[in-house]
């Protein structure tokens, strides 16, 4: 079936509410979908390490067990990175989400097709992986729930959204690195972050 | 066999004291010969966790995390892996992470198997074109003091930091002798 949803739409949705939520957002489109759902100093955008932010987030996990943590990231960004589904399947972090915002695109470089959009899987891969719940959300009245298992339920989870290829405007989080790195780290772990 | 013994410097275990000096409470590999007894003693410690992983890049997306929630991690891996991670040193040096790894070589002194050869040859250079910090370890006694180094740069310096260890230690000769292992 042919998306229907819009992926700024999609993200302002599921981090709406977000209370302390940690969020790592992959680079390109899924960075900035999060940066027009406000920016935020809980959130590290990536500007690289393409096929790295599923391998963020469960570092992230492991690290604070006490959290909860999103990775929001593209269909192209998790093919380069399909390996960390099989890590993170056995680590089996109870406080962890993936989710990819699949428009089956290269957003950034040209709208080329992912593979996605010709058929691969990425929930089947998930599931496969060991992830506890691994689904394809098509439509919006599905995203409240996916929101409740961001927020609660026990993961590791991962969900494909289906969103249309469409080009949206580029809202741009802050570049430097470091900067991005000590903001959350500020905000996670407070003024002794600056002295570890 | 094991070239721990023949040196009488127990290294793999001195590895491990060190790392827990440090506090590491995150440890992340991609097998290799020089690190099976040094792994074990990870997977055997319940105050470290352990990932396994596909790749050694998955490693530095590991420790980024890890670092932003406050949490000191190792990554270890043989030299060929070090191919694996060029691109993701990139981000470690932007965001100014503490990366400490233990690079077990091959592909150098007596190897015995060329396909090998290319990338052990190249690893410091590699490194070293992407700012990491290269601490070679030629002998069993200068292993920990080596790791130890390392992760006082790596933490102090927030800074990419390798810890080579020569075939010269691990002693790996042929491959019905690593394949013994």
């Amino acid at each position: 079936m042919s998306a229907t949803l819009h992926r700024r739409d999609v993200v302002r949705e599921l981090l709406v509410g977000r209370g302390d939520l940690l969020v790592v957002a992959g680079l390109g489109s899924t960075a900035w979908d999060c940066t027009a759902a406000g920016d935020h100093d809980l959130t590290f955008p990536l500007w690289g390490a393409m096929g790295q932010a599923a391998m963020m987030g469960l570092g992230l996990a492991l690290a604070r067990p006490e959290r909860r943590v999103l990775v929001l990231t593209g269909d192209g960004e998790m093919l380069m990175g399909l390996g960390s589904l099989a890590t993170i399947g056995v680590q089996r972090p109870a406080n962890l989400t993936v989710v990819v915002i699949d428009n089956g695109r290269y957003g950034e470089t040209g709208m080329q097709h992912t593979h996605t959009a010709h058929g691969v899987d990425l929930p089947a891969v998930a599931g496969a992986s060991g992830f506890a719940d691994a689904r394809t959300v098509n439509a919006a009245g599905e995203l409240a729930a996916l929101r409740e298992t961001i927020q609660a339920q026990p993961g590791p989870n991962f969900a494909s959204v289906k969103v249309l290829a469409e080009k949206v405007p580029i809202d741009l989080p802050p570049r430097d690195g470091a900067l991005l790195k000590a903001r959350f780290r500020r905000a996670l772990l407070g003024d002794r972050a600056d002295l570890q | 066999m094991s070239a721990p013994q023949a040196a009488g410097v127990d290294w793999p275990l001195e590895i491990h004291r060190t790392l827990k000096a440090a506090g590491i409470g995150l440890v992340s590999y991609v097998p290799d010969a020089g690190h099976k007894r040094l792994i074990e003693l990870c997977l055997a410690d319940a105050s470290m966790r352990c990932v396994a992983l596909t790749t050694e890049e998955e490693g530095l997306g590991l420790a980024i995390g890890a670092w932003l929630g406050g949490e000191k991690s190792v990554l270890l891996m043989q030299s060929s892996g070090v191919g694996n991670i060029i691109n993701v040193l990139g981000t470690i040096k932007e965001c100014r992470i503490p990366l400490p790894m233990i690079v077990t070589m091959r592909g150098e002194y007596g190897e015995f198997n060329p396909w090998q050869i290319p990338m052990g040859q190249a690893t410091p250079a590699v490194l070293e074109a992407m700012g990491v910090i290269v601490e070679p370890a030629l002998e069993a006694e200068a292993v920990a003091p080596a790791v130890d180094a390392a992760l006082r740069l790596a933490f102090n310096g927030y800074a990419a930091v390798a810890v080579l260890v020569s075939q010269r230690v691990i002693g790996i000769k042929s491959f019905q002798e690593q394949a013994a292992q």
